[in-house]
């Protein structure tokens, strides 16, 4: 600082008063979200594509190894009848991620069909949709998942509908309320003045509002998607059992927690939550990078 | 620099040579600090009351012009080596455009950072140097700000408590940013201090009600239940509730018409000729000729002048161009935006 | 081709602001519209760019009421162009809203090629009220009414944007109603005053 001082004046020590701190500097930098975000989605797509590939071998079974404790050659041990876990561990995430995927789409749609409707159309529509989030919401998610599923004769299809047709309620909500807090703006009363159709406003204004919240509230969507997909088939109204879903390795874990086989449970637990906290991860930082309103920061 | 009472004062300083801190000094007293200055103000024991001398605020920004990954965060100035200074018995007007950054000065003074911002420069309070911890000790008492609005105070309590409590009830600060204060924070005799403090507090808040024509029955009211007018005296009993010596003002007219903008002022007014300074930062620059004695004509990240109102009587005695032009621009002479 | 309201009524809620409202602006003329703060000149200002509807009464541009669809012939500029901006749009599309921008009259407001490319927090107010003007002329109004649109701008600016408006006005023959607390100013640019109290009370 020295040297921008005028050069009459003796040199004086200038004050720092207040700098912004370097390590919320490199947290919140573009690149290191930017890196996240596309880390956290390649992991998940990777664990998708190998849990496929991996499914026949998950489901072999291997006397030979009957329950072996985790070594290097089974990282997460093997089961009762030798099936080894680790494969059956990414077979079962990639099964939970697909239906997560599916049901989270599908939810979003609808969130997005409603809450637009609510926002945009009569009193009665929007008096209808608000009534229906404040059912959904009013009824315990898992038991509604359960009625339906069991409903739709189990399997991929009930728990996928199932999950489709409980998480759609908040994320409504946000696209409801975020529509019609653009629609209130003066900027938007302006541009019709000047001759902007409804049709026009929409596509111009509205839907680069409304998209950052919609694409967090959608990605967010698939960690719950998947932990009830987990709970339901724990519970056994969900996948049946011959498939190496999470929750019937869970489930099945129970049995021989007391014969001391603590990795039965313990990966898979663990594999469940990390992957739930990369859909975290890489939500985060989208919405970040999307939204104009945080990303000089 | 026409003034003889200034030049007096400023050898004065000179030969006490107050401490090795105080860099004015070596100023030579023919142009004082690259201001001039009205007739009235003094300086007590040979200094300002506020001195800010090449203050720079900064944020953290990603250059636009580049592609959006590859682009560098780079530290972008607000304000860039501003100085300013304020005497007892006067009103500075700080005027330049409404979004300029004139508002992180008064921020810099009250010590209230945002989290990614960078302040540097030297700030001295009635002589002495300070830092961040000290500032915020200031804050709210010797030096205090009215802020823009009645959106500063908290809607659910009720006014008169407001006003004892300063503006720390007030959501203009946050309790983090300046840690404890000082009443409260005695252990001993706690309870009866507080009891006297709290009675000290009431009484101050009756007189300045009084003193501001408020009904003692408006201290029962909530902020949404005032008038405007009413409002803007509220918000100046806060500040005065801790008996400050300097008053920061930022936009403190904007939504009044004329009449009432000009009664506001007039309070501050009062203040300065009861022996305080008055920061006053607004966009209205003839509101300011008004009322200030002196005019700080911010452009283009910093202060180009600081000069008396009376030099606004004509342009020859304005230094610089932009200060000019400015004058040119006003409804009341040329009216043009060429300038000369 | 004059701007009138005829017996207009409105209020926000239950309080009533104006009972029986009548005023003619005709072109050519420079309205200023005087009154203390909080008579509810904004809400006149609203009522005349139709962005507020009279409960009852007419606001009627050559007899004929403001359409609803396509650019309203009365164009509103405010006194925070920030807000009338998409902050999600850039300065170009924004201005596009108004029709094909016109070279000549972004060169008379002195709009930089380079702003056209940023967002609106990238500018300063100056800048985007600017925008605000060209995007309000371009689709070619009958009447402008500008409220208090320089009250946040430096004199400089002040002057460079009054300057440009009344020689748009001048050689194009709009009329104008415009609001400003500024004594000075408003007795440099009105062809008429009128008293919004008076107004009312009559």
């Amino acid at each position: 600082m020295a040297e921008l001082a005028p050069a009459q004046e003796p040199v004086v020590q200038t004050t720092l008063f207040h700098a912004p701190r370097s390590l919320a500097r490199i947290i919140s930098n573009r690149n290191v979200l930017l890196i996240t975000a596309v880390c956290a989605l390649a992991i998940l797509v990777a664990i998708i594509v190998a849990g496929i590939v991996a499914t026949p071998a998950a489901q072999e079974t291997d006397f030979a190894r009957r329950d072996l404790a985790p070594s290097l050659a089974h990282p997460f041990g093997c089961d009762w009848l030798g099936r080894d876990m680790f494969l059956r561990t990414l077979a079962g995430l990639s099964l939970s991620i697909r239906i997560g995927l599916l049901a989270a789409v599908v939810s979003a749609l609808i969130a997005l069909v409603l809450g637009t409707i609510a926002a945009l159309g009569s009193k009665v529509a929007d008096g209808i949709v608000t009534w229906l989030i404040d059912l959904m919401m009013g009824v315990p998610h898992l038991v509604l998942l359960i009625l339906i599923s069991y409903a739709l004769g189990k399997g991929f299809w009930g728990v996928t509908v199932g999950i489709a047709l409980t998480h759609w309620a908040s994320l409504t909500r946000v696209v409801r309320a975020e529509v019609l807090q653009c629609r209130q703006s003066p900027y938007i009363a302006v541009a019709g003045k000047l001759g902007a159709s409804r049709l026009r406003i929409a596509a111009k204004h509205i839907v680069p509002f409304v998209f950052p919240q919609f694409l967090v509230g959608f990605i967010l969507l698939f960690p719950h998607a998947i932990l009830h997909e987990a709970a339901i088939t724990f519970l056994g109204f969900g996948l049946p059992p011959e498939l190496p879903a999470l929750g019937n390795i869970l489930s099945e874990s129970m049995t021989y927690r007391s014969t001391g086989m603590w990795w039965l449970a313990v990966f898979p637990g663990l594999s469940l939550i990390a992957t739930v906290l990369l859909f975290d991860l890489a939500g985060g930082a989208l919405r970040k990078i999307v939204d104009a309103r945080t990303n000089q920061e | 620099m026409t003034d003889l009472q200034d030049i007096r004062s400023s050898s004065a300083r000179v030969m006490q040579a107050h401490d090795a801190k105080d860099v004015h000094g070596a100023h030579d007293a023919h142009d004082h600090h690259h201001h001039r200055h009205a007739s009235n103000p003094v300086h007590t024991h040979g200094h300002h009351l506020l001195q800010v001398e090449d203050l720079s605020v900064g944020f953290r920004m990603y250059d636009p012009a580049e592609p959006f990954f590859a682009a560098k965060q780079e530290l972008v100035n607000v304000i860039d080596h501003l100085s300013i200074a304020v005497h007892e018995r006067e009103i500075v007007a700080l005027v330049g455009p409404s979004g300029a950054g004139k508002s992180l000065l008064a921020d810099a003074i009250m010590a209230c950072y945002e989290p990614n911002v960078q302040v540097e420069g030297r700030i001295w309070f009635d002589g002495e140097l300070q830092d961040a911890k000290s500032l915020a000790a200031l804050a709210g008492g010797a030096i205090a700000m009215v802020p823009q609005s009645v959106a500063s105070l908290n809607p659910l309590v009720k006014v008169g408590r407001q006003v004892q409590g300063g503006l720390s009830h007030s959501t203009y600060r946050t309790r983090d940013t300046h840690g404890a204060r000082q009443p409260g924070k005695r252990k001993k005799h706690e309870k009866q201090g507080k009891r006297e403090e709290h009675a000290r507090l009431a009484q101050r808040q009756q007189e300045l009600f009084a003193r501001y024509g408020l009904a003692p029955s408006v201290a029962d009211l909530y902020p949404h239940e005032l008038s405007g007018g009413m409002a803007r005296r509220v918000l100046l009993c806060c500040a005065l509730i801790g008996n400050p010596r300097l008053i920061v003002a930022d936009e403190p007219t904007p939504g009044l018409d004329e009449a009432a903008a000009l009664r506001v002022l007039e309070d501050f007014r009062a203040f300065a000729d009861g022996g305080g300074g008055v920061l006053l930062i607004t966009h209205d620059i003839e509101l300011a000729l008004r009322v200030a004695d002196r005019i700080a004509v911010f452009h283009d990240k910093t202060i180009v002048e600081e000069t008396s109102v009376a030099s606004f009587a004509s342009p020859e005695h304005l230094q610089h161009p932009f200060s000019r032009a400015l004058w040119h621009a006003l409804p009341e002479h040329g009216f043009s935006a060429a300038g000369e | 081709m004059a701007l009138e309201m005829r017996n207009v009524r409105f209020g926000y809620g239950n309080v009533p602001l104006f009972s029986d409202l009548n005023l003619t602006i005709e072109p050519d003329e420079r309205v200023a519209l005087i009154a203390p703060s909080g008579t509810g000149k904004t809400t006149l200002c609203r009522l005349l760019a139709g962005y507020e509807r009279p409960q009852a009464g007419t606001v009627t541009v050559g007899g004929q009421h403001l359409r609803k669809k396509g650019a309203c012939p009365v164009q509103l500029i405010g006194q925070h162009p920030e807000q009338t901006l998409d902050p999600l749009m850039r300065m170009e599309d924004s201005l596009r809203e108004a029709g094909e921008p016109d070279g000549a009259l972004l060169d008379a407001l002195g709009i930089q090629g380079r702003w056209h490319s940023r967002y609106p927090h990238e500018l300063s107010g100056g800048e985007l009220q600017r925008f605000c003007i060209a995007r309000a002329l371009l689709v070619s109004p009958h009447y402008v009414i500008a409220d208090e649109i320089t009250t946040m701008l430096d004199a400089v600016t002040q002057a460079a944007l009054w300057e440009f408006l009344l020689d748009d006005q001048r050689r194009k023959g709009w009329g104008m109603a415009f609001v400003s607390h500024s004594e000075a100013l408003t007795k440099r640019i009105a062809t008429r005053a009128i008293d919004v109290e008076a107004l009312i009370c009559s």
